[in-house]
């Protein structure tokens, strides 16, 4: 909720940094011992980490010096303008999506849920899962993996001298 | 230990999604619209494990949220390095600003 309020991008990213905890702590709530786990080094310590790194790197300071005459206004008037319609539309949009959901758990019965469940390792049963019937999408992901990697290194990679000569 | 009623986890999956999608729509700094869709993919991911808990022998709600997560990892290393080029290009990172495709 608080990346919504805040308006600074650093505790935007903090903020997420709680969320994601709290997302840890109901896998672990709902049996899924293992992807707690997962989701603790993938996404705070792989995703998080680029994510603040990005931060970083793209905040732009408030330069003290920047302030003529045109800029103050053109934020004011844009704030008028685009703010208040847009701002209005985007919560319309979410709110009545989450009374729609809401009222759509409410009403459901879903008999599942009703069931007794039992507590135990997944460790096991996902290992032998990744190994046999999902060895194809496993293999896929590692792919994926790869080259979404490589491609993000290439992507951010400063561009060389006879590159930058070529496309000048 | 005393179960959680599961449909609290459906609840606070819709929750987290709505959250997600108005980030989306109404930040406008771009890596905070990739928070949203950080948190839109985690409402997703609490659904499937909601509801993988009464499978315990095939776990397919958690495979596919395994897969989900590693997508998601993906993507958010391909556009942080979409975004570092964009900030190079036009010296800012507000999605607003960024209105001309080539210059």
């Amino acid at each position: 909720m608080a990346v919504l309020i805040t308006r600074n991008v650093l505790y935007a990213a903090f903020f997420l940094l709680l969320t994601l905890f709290g997302v840890a702590g109901l896998f672990v709530l709902a049996s899924a011992d293992f992807l707690a786990i997962a989701q603790i080094m993938i996404y705070v310590g792989g995703v998080l980490v680029l994510v603040i790194f990005g931060v970083m790197l793209t905040n732009k300071p408030e330069l003290p010096n920047d302030t003529n005459s045109q800029q103050p206004n053109r934020i004011i008037s844009k704030n008028r303008s685009g703010a208040g319609s847009g701002w209005v539309v985007a919560v319309l949009v979410a709110g009545a999506l989450f009374i729609a959901l809401y009222t759509l758990l409410a009403r459901a019965n879903f008999t599942l849920l009703t069931q007794p469940v039992g507590w135990q390792s997944t460790v096991t049963v996902i290992g032998k899962q990744l190994m046999t019937e999902y060895v194809v999408p496993f293999e896929i992901a590692g792919i994926l993996l790869l080259a979404a990697l490589v491609g993000a290194t290439y992507l951010a990679a400063p561009q060389t001298k006879s590159s930058q000569n070529a496309t000048r | 230990m005393q179960p959680v009623d599961s449909h609290l986890f459906l609840l606070v999956g819709a929750a987290l999604f709505s959250i997600g999608l108005a980030v989306v729509l109404l930040k406008r700094h771009a890596i905070v619209v990739l928070m949203g869709i950080e948190l839109m993919l985690n409402a997703v991911n609490i659904n499937l494990v909601a509801f993988s808990q009464y499978d315990p022998d095939r776990l397919q709600g958690q495979m596919l949220s395994l897969f989900v997560m590693v997508v998601a990892a993906a993507e958010s290393a391909i556009a942080l390095a979409i975004v570092l080029q964009v900030y190079r290009h036009f010296r800012t990172a507000q999605l607003d600003e960024l209105n001309e495709l080539n210059y």
